[in-house]
């Protein structure tokens, strides 16, 4: 099943704005093959899956890191990769691989997690590839031991080589990595934050055509709360922008049992519908375990759809834990240093007006740390130098033992798992 | 190497990724683990290339190097950065251990962990194998002593 978009060239942010007038929820996997067949195969299966889907191509960890010599030699070894390695292989494989799968009804996104990113970037647009994922901090911190200085300025030069690529101003779509970071345990603000800001630096780069992303963290009421301020933030700061928000089902550690992976999926698609993000990015049963096969993904992008038209109405007033609030605070904070955000950026994370929890890059100063409150919710226990109050009620900062992380890790999964 | 029985024994050990991966929950686990271990512990975090990790041996000079690996690189990677490793004068006997999720089919893959046990690897643990590597690292006399 596919949106009507009346447009000749693939637009990524128009095919997504179109299924969203519709009712339809946009979803899309994470998928990506060494293998060639198997890549094509699963771009095919995508497309014919009982749902509005959008396809993936998801890049190898040596194109991440830009060896692409290894991905190569990997492809003549037969040693099996993590992903598509667009770089490595001939464009006329990927032309190939493409033709007759893509086209206007059929947008497709390559994924990546660079920090070095302009030969993907160059790739993309010598093969007309309109639509991609990423962003100065988060292709940077959670992908990388890269200097964010350096991250910035290669992310500063690939946005706008891709802007230039065929600046309508609806094309090329770029979207911010910025609400998952390390994946889990991050409290909402600062994912919020960080998309938003990743979205603006897109924009003063050139691009017209963004979507700010959000994960699925652990209670659904304040991920609601999260998606709304999202929302909120983006009308304000991207005015003359076309967006839409971008949900993630769950990116950390995974339900192990089918039962609980698709639950944690349903949840995420219910999530997303109802605090109105256009399009979700699903996880499989095999999460937990290995990369998934083409069928596991076809069946996550079906369960996701079928639990999208049940989500019932959007919410237009989530609770008032202070998501918003915070997220300002921090995008405040940020603008102050500087209003072009891709020199305030590194400034900011070395003054620790933002700080990851649990995040091992040498320019996060480490001094945040987060844990899981009683009620459910996701909290600072300690926030360092950024420009967020820890609450008085906050639990009392201890060492942290590897057994205690491997709780607070498993929390989600536990919770799924037990439910079956 | 047996060093159990020396009191004030506190081993020292290197926790660090292979150079294709990011993953980091891992090494911070990993870390915390040797930690309650009595290890000293130094993390050199995500993508590391083989360079960085001989230098950081031969700097820190540990009893104990930890690769952790879970993004599906892992056996190809490994085999790349013991070769190196072993190849560096004063790295030739360092003990080194793998482990994680090593390749992307959610198997251990048996010729691979034969090649990197040949190639100089100590140990080579699946994802699960825990109760091994803290019996691997007792049995070494790794356990600081108080
Ligand atoms: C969080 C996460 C991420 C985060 C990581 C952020 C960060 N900087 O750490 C983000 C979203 C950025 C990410 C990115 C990617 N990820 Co990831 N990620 C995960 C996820 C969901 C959880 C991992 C986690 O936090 N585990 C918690 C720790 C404590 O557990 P652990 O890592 O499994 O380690 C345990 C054991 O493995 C073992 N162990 C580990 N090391 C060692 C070493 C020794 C010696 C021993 C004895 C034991 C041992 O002990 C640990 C405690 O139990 C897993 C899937 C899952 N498990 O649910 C996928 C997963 C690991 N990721 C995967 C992949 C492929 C990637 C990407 C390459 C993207 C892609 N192609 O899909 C990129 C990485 C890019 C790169 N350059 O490597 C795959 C790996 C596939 C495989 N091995 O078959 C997984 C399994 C998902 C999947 N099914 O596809 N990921």
């Amino acid at each position: 099943m596919t949106a009507d978009v009346d447009t000749t060239r693939p637009s990524f942010g128009d095919f997504v704005a179109a299924a969203q007038r519709n009712g339809h929820l946009v979803v899309q996997p994470r998928m990506g093959f060494g293998d060639l067949e198997r890549m094509r195969a699963g771009l095919v299966a995508t497309r014919a899956a009982d749902a509005v889907s959008v396809g993936t191509l998801t890049l190898d960890s040596y194109t991440r890191t830009g060896d692409h010599e290894a991905a190569r030699r990997a492809l003549a070894d037969g040693v099996k990769l993590n992903g598509y390695p667009i770089v490595a292989r001939p464009d006329h494989e990927t032309v190939e691989l493409l033709d007759g799968v893509r086209d206007v009804a059929f947008p497709v996104q390559v994924r990546h997690g660079s920090s070095r990113p302009q030969d993907i970037f160059r790739t993309l647009t010598r093969l007309g590839l309109e639509a991609t994922e990423g962003g100065p901090v988060s292709y940077c911190l959670p992908y990388s031991r890269t200097p964010l200085r350096e991250a910035v300025d290669n992310w500063v030069e690939s946005t706008e080589l891709f802007a230039g690529s065929g600046a309508d101003g609806r094309r090329p779509h770029l979207e911010s990595f910025g609400g998952c970071m390390l994946g889990q345990l991050c409290p909402p603000s600062l994912l919020v934050a960080i998309s938003l800001l990743e979205g603006v630096f897109f924009r003063q780069h050139g691009i017209r055509s963004v979507s700010l992303s959000y994960a699925q963290q652990i209670h659904p009421a304040q991920d609601e709360e999260a998606v709304l301020a999202l929302r909120r933030l983006a009308v304000e700061y991207l005015p003359d922008t076309q967006w839409h928000i971008v949900f993630y089902a769950y990116m950390g550690v995974y339900p192990r049992s089918p039962r609980g992976a698709a639950l944690l999926m349903e949840q995420a698609a219910r999530t997303a519908v109802r605090a109105g993000a256009a399009r979700v990015i699903v996880k499989t049963e095999a999460e937990a375990h290995r990369i998934p096969t083409v069928e596991e993904n076809v069946r996550a992008l079906e369960v996701s759809a079928r639990a999208a038209e049940t989500a019932g109405p959007p919410v237009t007033e989530a609770g008032e834990s202070g998501v918003l609030a915070e997220a300002r605070a921090l995008v405040e904070a940020v603008l102050d240093i500087d209003p072009d955000i891709g020199r305030a950026l590194p400034r900011a994370f070395e003054r620790g007006r933002l700080d990851l929890p649990f995040c091992l890059h040498p320019d996060n100063r480490g001094q945040a740390r987060s844990y899981i409150g009683d009620d459910g919710y996701l909290r600072w226990l300690s926030t360092g130098n950024m420009p967020i109050p820890v609450p008085v009620d906050s639990a009392v900062p201890s060492r942290l033992t590897a057994d205690a992380l491997l709780t607070m890790l498993h929390h989600v999964e536990q919770r799924y798992d037990r439910a079956t | 190497m047996f060093r159990g029985g020396v009191t004030g024994f506190r081993p020292k050990s290197i926790v660090s990724s292979t150079v294709s991966d990011s993953h980091t929950w891992n090494l911070i686990f990993m870390q915390l683990l040797l930690e309650e271990m009595g290890h000293e512990v130094v993390n050199i975090g995500a993508c590391v290339p083989e360079e960085l990790l001989a230098d950081a041996c031969l700097e820190h000079r540990p009893d104990l190097v930890v690769v952790s690996s879970v993004n599906g690189h892992g056996f190809n990677d490994a085999l790349g950065l013991i070769r190196h490793l072993r190849a560096v004068p004063g790295l030739e006997r360092i003990p080194l251990v793998v482990g994680g999720k090593l390749g992307v089919d959610g198997v251990r893959d048996v010729g691979f962990t034969r090649r990197l046990l040949n190639e100089g690897f100590d140990a080579v643990f699946a994802e699960h194998e825990l109760g091994g590597f803290r019996e691997f690292v007792s049995a070494r006399g790794l356990r600081a002593v108080s």
